[in-house]
């Protein structure tokens, strides 16, 4: 049996979670070149307002009720968390030294992943998470189950809406004013601050809807899922081009479909046995990251704004 | 350009700032002194994950050794000895275990170690021990090397460290046990075999690789697996593909639950079988119930509700209300204290009554033999249980339900 357009669409699927964390890697770092490492942390709390929503609603709430308000909870939950870590966190350290904030914010990735850890009702280990009832799809030789489908059709909505808004709105064009030249930006009257504000915000609405897809796909939320999964959506980020939302997508899905290529493909290989499998398609994702770099420094997509240095 | 190299170094420098964060505080309490009215207070450090996702096995050790020495303290059973919990969190890391057997080394107080519950953590606790002279006792570690030598599969057994003992059975049993079910009595013949890399995981996938196809089974894939993601849906699918009928994992629950569920979600008709790891209502959790159902662990062991021996370690566990559940190696980690209980006292006894030293303590361990809540307790001269004893389990209604009981011969 071929197995490779079910293997494609795993590693879709994969990408598109990455590349959902990754443009808040991506928008953040373009305007104020910080990386949030917290980012991470700010997807799995989407996770648990998401849950948080499914556990207050009355039990025997369908799906196509309590999915909307979810994923409102979510986005509600790890907007508020971000915009108030900008709030107190990182503004005040905004034009100090550029280690300053990148620490704080990995301090800011610990607290938020004990904390959860630690208060939510039985965080301790992993929880379950509500699913879409129905079985799987069948479109030819692909399987795809009622939990991806939120994903497939989630993320290139999302996407489609952030590069609206960006492109054609008023404060899209302030936040691309301000990643070019924040000073002149705040000459030309806009203001800057707000633009972070709204940056953070639309990164961590992104993350939350990532982290609703997360829960569908894999059926539990758990105080760590933010960590490896936060470092692979800033490889997909860079991979893609840091700065560019574009890329951010594209680099996601380009490193979801490498592992999986690597998982399934690396051990047919002849004198290659050793070396293939899942416990080596990080390593093969990060051999696909440097041989990208080397080629184009800037990423696939390049940073689309001007150079500041 | 200045951006760039800007990102490069906060990139390696975090990437460095991560891997510290791994490490675990130090806090620098004194050893216990002598206790109350001439009885001297001899600690029993117990070294388990105790946060972390193996936590709920962790933490069923931790109670049940705790149980072992208020019962022993109750009973005055060693005569001027006053027994001590200490519980050091190892997270199932092979560093931070390594770092609390330092740390219990260092405390004069304590003559013997329960734990660790990871086979890889206790390779990097071993020599730190067996240098001081000072007693382990594993309820849960299987992997046979840790006792026989890392050349005991070709039969050149050979005991590495005098104080490590155990009161688990060795995967050398466990893997080739299941195997034998698998094949003869669930009539499985084609294996998907994966592992997750780790000192159990992979020892255990490696023997039941081996007498699967003794048997004459058929390996029809293999696949080694990072436990750290969720996404296994390139491994779920390869397995549908494959054909195979059954799956056998080595590794732990945290990883085979999830696993188990995208297997079975991407269509594949087989049941998945692992080992004492996967033994846990966590596991059904993860897997959903309904995925889950029809899916084999085998474990060390009776279950421990079925055993006469054990049920005044039931009752006992209860009154004291702890808050979490004894888990798969509750009993284990009962026994395990109990011998190096067992050790202290016959040591004291041979030195007139006073406590005496950890080598004496590790000596007295060898000749220990006593009857525990998972049966007879005695160690053979690898340091490994005589009690062979396995069980398999099968998930029935949402349940590890036990099926068969019985030791490996052959």
């Amino acid at each position: 049996m071929n197995e490779l357009p079910q293997q494609l669409v795993n590693g879709l699927l994969l990408g598109s979670m990455y590349g959902l964390v990754a443009v808040g890697y991506t928008m953040v770092y373009g305007i104020v070149q910080l990386i949030n490492f917290a980012h991470g942390e700010i997807f799995m709390t989407g996770g648990f307002g998401a849950l948080t929503v499914w556990l207050i609603l009355p039990g025997g709430t369908t799906m196509w009720v309590a999915l909307p308000l979810m994923i409102i909870g979510a986005v509600l939950v790890a907007t508020t968390i971000a915009v108030g870590a900008e709030r107190l966190a990182y503004r005040p350290l905004r034009g100090g030294p550029r280690l300053a904030p990148l620490i704080t914010a990995i301090g800011l990735s610990l607290a938020l992943q004990q904390a959860v850890w630690a208060f939510y009702p039985e965080a301790k280990s992993a929880r379950t998470f509500p699913q879409i009832p129905g079985g799987p799809i069948e479109l030819g030789p692909v399987t795809i189950q009622t939990g991806d489908v939120f994903l497939l059709v989630a993320a290139p909505v999302c996407m489609a809406f952030l590069a609206f808004f960006v492109m054609r709105t008023r404060t899209g064009r302030g936040m691309q004013a301000t990643a070019q030249d924040p000073d002149t930006a705040k000459l030309m009257g806009v203001n800057t601050d707000r633009i972070i504000v709204i940056a953070f915000a639309l990164g961590a609405a992104m993350a939350a809807v990532g982290a609703v897809a997360y829960g569908l796909k894999y059926g539990v939320v758990d105080y760590k899922m933010g960590f490896l999964l936060g470092l692979k959506a800033f490889t997909a980020a860079v991979l893609g081009g840091i700065g560019n939302i574009y890329g951010a997508m594209i680099g996601g899905v380009v490193l979801g479909i490498a592992e999986t290529m690597a998982t399934a493909y690396v051990s047919h290989i002849p004198g290659m046995d050793q070396l293939g499998g899942q416990s080596w398609a990080d390593v093969w994702a990060f051999v696909l990251l440097i041989v990208v770099l080397l080629a184009r420094p800037q990423g696939l997509l390049g940073e689309r704004v001007a150079d500041r240095a | 350009m200045r951006n760039r190299s800007l990102l490069i170094l906060t990139t390696a420098v975090t990437a460095g700032a991560l891997t510290l964060t791994a490490c675990g505080s130090r806090d620098d309490k004194g050893g216990a002194e002598n206790g109350d009215g001439g009885n001297v207070t001899v600690t029993i450090g117990l070294d388990a994950p105790l946060t972390g996702e193996l936590s709920a096995l962790g933490l069923g050790i931790k109670n049940s050794a705790d149980l072992a020495v208020k019962t022993a303290n109750k009973k005055s059973y060693v005569k001027g000895v006053t027994f001590k919990l200490e519980s050091l969190d190892d997270q199932a890391q092979p560093s931070s275990g390594q770092q609390n057997a330092t740390k219990f080394v260092a405390d004069k107080s304590v003559l013997g170690v329960v734990g660790p519950l990871n086979s890889g953590v206790a390779e990097s606790m071993q020599k730190v021990f067996d240098d001081a002279k000072l007693v382990q006792v594993s309820p849960a570690n299987t992997n046979p090397s840790l006792s026989q030598g890392i050349n005991w599969s070709t039969g050149e057994k050979k005991r590495g460290y005098k104080s490590y003992f155990r009161t688990a059975t060795t995967d050398a049993i466990q893997g080739p046990f299941a195997a034998q079910y698998v094949f003869k009595e669930a009539k499985k013949t084609k294996a998907f075999i994966i592992d997750d890399k780790k000192t159990y995981g992979a020892g255990l996938a490696g023997t039941f690789k081996g007498e699967f196809e003794k048997l004459g089974g058929k390996v029809v894939g293999t696949q080694h697996i990072n436990p750290d993601t969720k996404d296994f849906s390139a491994v779920a699918t390869q397995v549908k593909s494959s054909g195979a009928d059954v799956v056998y994992y080595g590794g732990e629950y945290p990883a085979g639950g999830p696993l188990a569920k995208q297997i079975k979600a991407a269509g594949a008709k087989v049941t998945v079988v692992g080992g004492d790891a996967i033994f846990s209502p966590e596991y059904v959790k993860l897997a959903s119930p309904a995925a889950a159902d029809g899916d084999i662990a085998t474990s060390v062991g009776a279950p421990i509700e079925s055993l006469p021996s054990a049920k005044e370690f039931l009752a006992n566990y209860k009154a004291e209300n702890y808050k979490e559940a004894y888990e798969a190696y509750g009993g284990y980690a009962y026994d395990s204290t109990w011998a190096i209980i067992e050790a202290v006292k016959k040591a004291t006894e041979g030195n007139g009554g006073k406590v005496p030293e950890r080598a004496k303590v590790v000596e007295a361990m060898q000749g220990v033999s006593f009857e525990g809540v998972t049966g007879s307790v005695a160690f053979d001269e690898f340091g490994d249980t005589t009690n062979k004893q396995l069980t398999v389990y099968k998930v029935e209604g949402g349940a590890f339900k036990p099926v068969k009981s019985g030791t490996f011969g052959g």
